[in-house]
């Protein structure tokens, strides 16, 4: 018995972890590495990023080293990897590299040097329209699962009716009217705030009652504007869009982003309602945490993994809906070259000069393949199922 | 040691689990045996290879990840190991079949209890439907659930979890098996519900003079229920004896360190005794005997040498040499049972 | 004036509670009935000692918990903490007690967050006690996880590399880091080894002695809670059955539900088996009840009466109560 207790002594050894140290990054490389295609597509994703990115600095600028924008009539339709009839141009037309890598358009414009321009267009496009669906889909998420068994009140909704009919009559010219309306909702949260200060926790007369009756919860609300989103067959809501402002760059990145939130919001919601639930969050809130760090400390980084899943996803996509847009004619006004538009531009010549459809065709096909590819990896690494628990 | 009355004996089975470079010997060398009409308890905690012995039994591995790397499993003449799928197939559920932990995961949550035992009954005996229903029944009437025959049509989620329990177990008797393999059946249950599950377990045995394994973690349960032991940890058997002898005789250091860590009334005011450490992975286990790094009676060889299994007689043996020397060595006092 | 010296013995004082959720059928909602998950439940912890919370699963034990940690909001009864009524109090009044109380979960795996390293999780509460990132508050880290048994450098770790013993360690340094004075503990050694269990056990046990903490222990695990606590109570579907100290509880219990729950317990020592009382199977859905005695159906010694009247929780001996008026007669 006393050599037991000699060696069972109190402090007989502070607890170390067991696994051999592993940053999450290590183990989650370790995973990853597994899957052939993954590291593929994440290669081709690499590589596409470079390309976009030299071409930026390649093809833009006063007098770019090679010019998506040159036009030598003489040199029309020349096939890839052609030589240029160095006769009949002018030195500053000759093209960078000697040849036509990717051949020439109807117009003998390098399509090498027009890829080149269209690959940062597709990235800017794909990486901005995707941003700007996330950070919706994350506050419109985060709101839902967090808050949502809130409920907006009547008072609510009439002051909201309010304030837009307002601000409807403001900009139709009905300036006083529209004033008043406005002003109106102010003095109904004053009122508020100074009829709750002075009864406190006594009985309201029943018409404050009324409005202050739970109208939907903030749940409700949220995902039923998804879910109405989602009946808008999306590529038409953009075209319809589209159609109406003036065709930029810029306003197809918004419009796409605006147009694809609801994925993320629905991934944000069930991750929060998930992890709201788990005792980690629980036990941060007795330790006495406000709720802002609770959502953007605690649970965030832990809802972020399908979310990176699917804006993986969602690039591809945005990338083809560019492409669609420039297609049909509603994207990035010409002569800025996009993969959409050279192969709009190439299909009247698809038996003359095949590769001016083939070229941003294919080049479409691997792009958005590579980022599924690379996005369905990234789902099996972070899906909590396969994670090991020691 | 093998009598003729010796139901299934398993001889130096090995598991081991596959994944990248790593390699987790889950059972590393496992020796047991079940009479007939006999219960056999695998005691020990969480990743020491309990539940992996018993699915080998019974050929559940998952090949890729799991190998079945050596040994044999006798039962009836035949090297379960070797049979082909087929033959498996007309063994599990028929002669040996299995209790499984989560009794609400393990029935299937779209057909009636009607249903799942008789489909356990039909898929190995060919019995026209209306027997199949008096079979049901007498079934249900034999796990104790009382008016079987309105629960006939119940669903799963209609019954408690001792309820859903019964009916687990009602469906591994369907084909009067041989043996019962019971994967920690009342781990999932409470107190009042587990005695009188353990209850019903011994008087079936006892009238269906079957043979029963029970796996498990808690030595209140075991000590209730076992004629034999064994105590596993971390992959191999390092205690096996009657109830009696594990219990108020144990002789390996494992066994002694978790009978007294159990808090019990009697214990109150003192300090319970406590294996420091933790159970080793399975993939990076200590060289030597598995548990010295946390042994108080550890000395300099035991992380060289892998233990031999001691006999004490009686058929009880402690995988110890240490101890073993200690309790044949005229200077030192036996080592006393705590 | 007795009353208020009673409070200063008393860190916890729970009164007639009550938590009813909905049970809302149909297309507008309407709510059909209510799941009694806590019933009538009180309770006393005196200052430094621990109470044990036994029942089985889905009795409304952690509801009990979540209720006392303001994870939920009472629909009746008290929860007075230090003489205060938390009951009432809003989230921002809450917020200086909030630290005082703190919880230790069951499952050691969901109860910390997996993209946080230990020392984080742990820093939170240090950060909310309102010590400044630095060299003090590494200190304070350092201290804590030594006051656990854990080194150091377990600090900058994922909870993944840890064994669930060693997440309930830093579970119970989490707790700590804000200088709490009552810890409830949720089931924190069910989930697991039982050579690991003892270990946390005797930890608790000299957080208790060193620092003067008061503990509501909730288990279904009556050894535990005999070795454990100084107060035992009973629970069966959301209420509280019998009350008393344990040394009384096992000499002398009264409910004919603790009576079964003493039988049952496993007891490892072969030989030394007592008749076991089996009770009937419960085949009723487990919270909605209509009328009587919430044992009903179950219950050896059944009357006509206990179908009938709600039973009240009845003084039977000091610091004795039961909720049988058959037990209570005798």
């Amino acid at each position: 018995m006393n050599k037991k207790e000699k060696g069972f002594n109190k402090n007989f050894q502070l607890e170390t972890p067991l696994a051999p140290k592993r940053t999450r990054l290590q183990e989650f490389w370790r995973l990853f590495r597994q899957n052939r295609l993954a590291i593929l597509g994440l290669f081709i994703f690499i590589l596409f990023f470079c390309c976009a990115i030299v071409g930026l600095f390649m093809t833009s600028g006063p007098d770019p080293l090679l010019d998506p924008a040159m036009i030598r009539l003489q040199e029309k339709l020349r096939p890839p990897l052609a030589k240029p009839n160095l006769d009949s141009l002018r030195r500053e037309e000759i093209p960078y590299l000697g040849f036509y890598l990717m051949g020439t358009d109807d117009l003998g414009r390098d399509v090498f040097a027009r890829m080149l321009q269209g690959a940062w267009v597709s990235l800017t496009v794909g990486f901005v329209a995707v941003g700007i669906s996330v950070l919706i889909g994350i506050f419109m998420g985060g709101i839902a699962g967090y808050f949502g068994q809130h409920h907006i009140r009547v008072d609510h909704v009439l002051v909201t009716l309010v304030l837009i009919s307002g601000a409807a009559l403001v900009t139709a010219n009905f300036i006083r009217s529209g004033a008043a309306l406005l002003c109106l909702t102010p003095a109904y949260i004053f009122y508020f705030i100074w009829s709750q200060n002075r009864s406190g926790k006594k009985t309201l007369p029943l018409w404050a009652k009324v409005f202050r009756k739970n109208a939907v919860s903030i749940d409700t609300l949220i995902m039923r504007i998804v879910d109405i989103m989602l009946c808008f067959p999306s590529f038409f809501l953009i075209l319809t869009v589209v159609a109406l402002l003036p065709a930029s760059i810029y306003n197809i990145m918004i419009v796409i982003g605006l147009t694809s939130w609801m994925g993320a919001t629905r991934f944000v919601r069930a991750e929060f309602l998930s992890l709201r639930e788990q005792d980690f969050v629980a036990a941060v809130k007795t330790l006495g945490a406000g709720n802002f760090r609770i959502i953007f400390r605690h649970m965030m980084p832990n809802a972020m993994a399908p979310v990176l899943v699917s804006a993986t996803i969602g690039i591809a996509t945005a990338i083809l809906t560019e492409a669609g847009l420039s297609f049909l004619g509603f994207g990035v006004p010409p002569p800025h070259a996009t993969w959409g538009n050279i192969l709009s531009d190439g299909k009247n010549f698809i038996f003359d000069a095949p590769w001016l459809t083939f070229i941003p065709g294919i080049a479409i096909l691997i792009v958005v393949l590579s980022f599924n590819l690379f996005g369905e990896g990234l789902r099996d690494v972070l899906n909590p199922k396969l994670r090991e628990r020691h | 040691m093998t009598n003729d009355n010796t139901l299934i004996s398993v001889q130096d089975l090995k598991v081991y689990f596959r994944s990248g470079h790593e390699c987790a010997r889950a059972v590393d060398g496992i020796s047991f045996e079940i009479r007939q009409e006999e219960t056999v308890c695998l005691v020990g905690e969480s990743g020491c290879g309990k539940t992996v012995s018993a699915l080998s039994i019974l050929g559940l591995i998952q090949t890729p990840p799991g190998e079945i790397a050596g040994g044999q499993i006798m039962f009836q003449g035949k090297n379960l190991l070797e049979l082909d799928e087929e033959d498996m197939q007309k063994i599990r559920g028929n002669r040996i079949a299995m209790v499984f932990q989560e009794p609400l995961t393990s029935l299937n949550p779209v057909f009636t209890i009607e249903d799942q035992i008789g489909e356990a009954i039909s898929i190995h005996k060919n019995i026209g439907s209306g027997e199949l229903r008096d079979c049901c029944i007498k079934l249900l009437k034999d796990v104790g659930i009382p008016s079987p025959v309105q629960r006939l049509k119940d669903y799963p989620h209609q019954l408690s979890g001792g309820q859903r329990q019964r009916v687990m177990i009602a469906m591994a008797l369907a084909c009067d098996p041989d043996l019962i393999i019971a994967d920690e059946p009342t781990t999932a249950l409470d107190v009042t519900v587990q005695a009188q599950i353990l209850q019903l377990l011994k008087s079936i045995q006892e009238t269906r003079s079957m043979s029963i394994l029970y796996i498990t973690h808690d030595l209140g349960v075991v000590a209730n229920i076992a004629h034999r032991v064994y105590v596993m940890y971390s992959g191999i058997v390092t205690e096996q004896g009657n109830a009696a002898q594990i219990f108020h005789h144990a002789r390996h250091p494992y066994t002694q360190g978790l009978l007294a860590s159990l808090p019990s009334r009697s214990k109150r005011g003192k300090r319970l005794f406590s294996i420091p450490g933790t159970v080793p992975n399975p993939a990076y286990k200590p060289a030597g005997c598995p548990f010295h790094p946390r042994c108080p009676h550890a000395i300099p060889i035991c992380g060289k040498e892998y233990p031999k299994m001691c006999d004490y007689g009686q058929a009880h043996l402690a995988r110890c040499p240490v101890l073993f020397k200690n309790s044949h060595n005229p200077d030192k006092p036996e080592p006393k049972s705590i | 004036m007795e009353s208020k010296s009673k409070d200063k013995q008393m860190i916890l004082r729970v009164q007639n509670l009550k938590k009813y959720f909905p049970i809302r059928r149909g297309f507008f909602q309407k709510i059909a009935g209510w799941v009694k998950a806590v019933d009538d439940v009180s309770f006393e912890i005196e200052q430094g000692k621990t109470l044990g919370l036994v029942g089985e699963s889905g009795c409304g034990k952690t509801t009990v918990a979540r209720l006392i940690l303001k994870l939920l909001e009472p629909d009746n009864g008290k929860i007075i903490f230090r003489g205060i009524d938390i009951g009432e109090l809003t989230e921002k009044e809450m917020k200086p007690l909030r630290k005082k109380i703190q919880i230790v979960f069951q499952d050691p795996f969901g109860s910390l967050n997996p993209r946080m390293t230990t020392g984080l999780s742990i820093e939170e509460g240090l950060r909310i006690l309102g010590i400044k990132r630095g060299k003090k508050r590494k200190e304070r880290l350092e201290k804590l996880l030594k006051m656990v048994g854990m080194s150091p450098e377990s600090a900058d770790r994922y909870p993944h590399e840890f064994s669930g013993g060693q997440r309930q360690r830093i579970c119970i340094a989490r707790a700590l880091s804000v200088d709490p004075s009552l810890v409830v503990c949720d089931e924190p050694i069910s989930a697991l080894d039982v050579s690991i269990q003892a270990q946390i056990i005797n930890l608790l046990k000299d957080l208790q002695d060193r620092l003067g903490l008061s503990y509501l222990f909730i288990s279904h695990d009556l050894n535990v809670v005999s070795y454990l606590c100084s107060t035992i109570s009973v629970m069966y579907k959301g209420q509280i059955m019998e009350s008393a100290p344990a040394e009384e509880l096992f000499e002398n219990p009264r409910h004919p539900y603790t009576l079964s729950l003493i039988s049952a317990i496993p007891d490892p020592a072969p030989g030394l088996r007592r008749k076991i009382e089996i009770l009937e199977p419960d085949l009723s859905d487990s919270l909605i009840t209509s009328k009587g005695c919430r044992f009903q159906g179950r219950c050896p010694m059944e009357e006509p009466r206990c179908l009938e009247e709600e039973i009240s929780f009845e003084k039977v001996g000091e610091k004795h109560f039961v909720r049988c008026w058959k037990a209570a007669k005798k």
